[in-house]
């Protein structure tokens, strides 16, 4: 038999033209549900933590599909949905101007001040 | 800057073990690389639901019944998680599922073969979760920053899989001569596609190991299948089964388990769509997405038109 010689790890199986071909699926593309991220609050006291996301028709339905997909082992006792275009995230590429302001301000940092040993807990 | 430079920073962050998150520059392969992995691994989970799903009708009693939809649920759920992290790197869910349902997309050609009975329930379990959990483990640490966090995830509810697993094995295993049969047949008949799982051996590479240096891939195909084999041949034996494999052996010099030949033929015939369940596997997707559209059309349809009204209240 002969197949490329190629090096191919688990979870990357070769894509080829060989395998299964069958007719083009009858599906409605570009027909998708929006987009959710999904923020849970693992106990109570604790800040809501980005978790994932999913595909809902709307937020009562993201909020179903939160729980069963991210709470099924009691993870969370609160969840919030956003809807994911609603999210505005700073970009990677500004990041060094963006966060320089904080860069030369080493006084804002406890450590900076040099104090006696004698001063305890502070 | 030009793209060498982009090029390098990038891989200076790798060599750092700084993750990569979704809006970071990154060379296209690896975009690629990715999205096919991810999605793959993706549609693994759902078509692995398939034989599994096979038995929750048939289950000896009502506490495994409700054991495997547990299961069967978490793996609709893992192929969510994988699904929404190569969702961050610019393809869309419609489009990895259409990929997936036209057979241009491949999953792991474990699940083209066929569930025969009940012991099949625990061989999977401990055997083809157990062969996927040492990939995961490893994934866990993958470059990619949704991609390793879906899989730490994943890790935490793979345990139960496993465990499971085994119990069942472990059950039969104290039975009736049959259940004692039951379960060493399964053994037999899942034991070399696990290995398989792997992939080909490291000495059929001729390509440079670009995954490795990407870490997106931390260990060889050859070291997780030899971690595998090593841990198997020792849990075997609180079984009391064997490994259909006469050449199964220790190796005191080598400190791993020496075992045989891999029916490669085979590998890549499942994988070329020609195994025991790959049409049936792909049918029986095709069918569950078309009977499940007018649902999905609803759904839509109904979300719209509250959105209306309540526009319409405010107005």
């Amino acid at each position: 038999m002969s197949f490329k010689q190629q090096k191919y790890f688990y979870g990357d199986i070769p894509e080829d033209n060989t395998g299964e071909n069958m007719s083009s699926p009858k599906t409605e593309t570009k027909n998708e549900w929006p987009l959710w991220e999904v923020f849970v609050r693992s106990k109570q006291g604790l800040d809501h933590k980005h978790v994932g996301s999913l595909h809902a028709a709307d937020a009562a339905m993201a909020m179903e599909n939160a729980r069963d997909v991210y709470t099924r082992r009691q993870e969370g006792v609160s969840i919030w949905v956003v809807e994911s275009k609603h999210i505005h995230a700073s970009n990677p590429e500004e990041a060094e101007s963006f966060y320089e302001p904080a860069a030369d301000k080493i006084y804002r940092h406890p450590g900076f001040y040099q104090l006696p040993d004698e001063v305890n807990h502070m | 800057m030009v793209i060498q430079d982009f090029e390098r920073i990038f891989q200076e962050k790798i060599d750092n073990e700084i993750k990569i998150e979704p809006k970071d520059w990154m060379p296209e392969a690896y975009r690629k690389t990715n999205i096919r992995q991810i999605s793959q691994h993706a549609h693994s989970e759902v078509v692995g639901m398939l034989p599994e799903g096979n038995w929750i009708s048939r289950a000896p009693s009502l506490k495994r019944k409700a054991i495997l939809i547990a299961k069967v649920q978490d793996e609709a759920g893992h192929g969510l998680y994988l699904y929404s992290s190569a969702e961050t790197l610019g393809t869309s869910r419609d489009e990895m599922i259409n990929d997936l349902h036209s057979g241009k997309a491949k999953y792991s050609s474990i699940f083209n073969y066929p569930s025969l009975s009940w012991a099949d329930m625990g061989a999977i379990g401990w055997l083809v979760d157990g062969a996927a959990i040492l990939n995961q483990v490893m994934l866990c640490r993958t470059s990619y920053g949704p991609y390793a966090r879906a899989m730490v995830r994943i890790c935490k509810e793979e345990s139960f899989h496993q465990r499971q697993g085994f119990e069942t094995l472990l059950v039969l295993s104290k039975g009736t001569k049959e259940q004692k049969d039951m379960c060493q047949d399964a053994i037999n008949r899942w034991w070399w596609p696990s290995l398989m799982m792997f992939g080909p051996k490291d000495s059929e590479s001729t390509n440079s190991d670009q995954s490795m240096k990407w870490k997106i891939k931390r260990k060889t195909n050859d070291e997780l299948r030899q971690q595998f084999v090593d841990m198997i041949a020792e849990q075997i034996k609180l079984l009391g089964m064997r490994l259909p494999d006469n050449k199964l052996q220790w190796n005191e010099e080598r400190k791993h388990y020496d075992f045989g030949e891999i029916n490669w033929d085979e590998f890549w015939n499942v994988v070329k769509g020609n195994g025991p369940c790959n049409k049936q596997r792909l049918a029986a997707r095709n069918k569950a997405h078309e009977e499940g559209s007018w649902v999905r059309k609803a759904a839509k349809v109904y979300a719209d038109k509250k959105l209306k009204h309540k526009k319409e209240k405010i107005a």
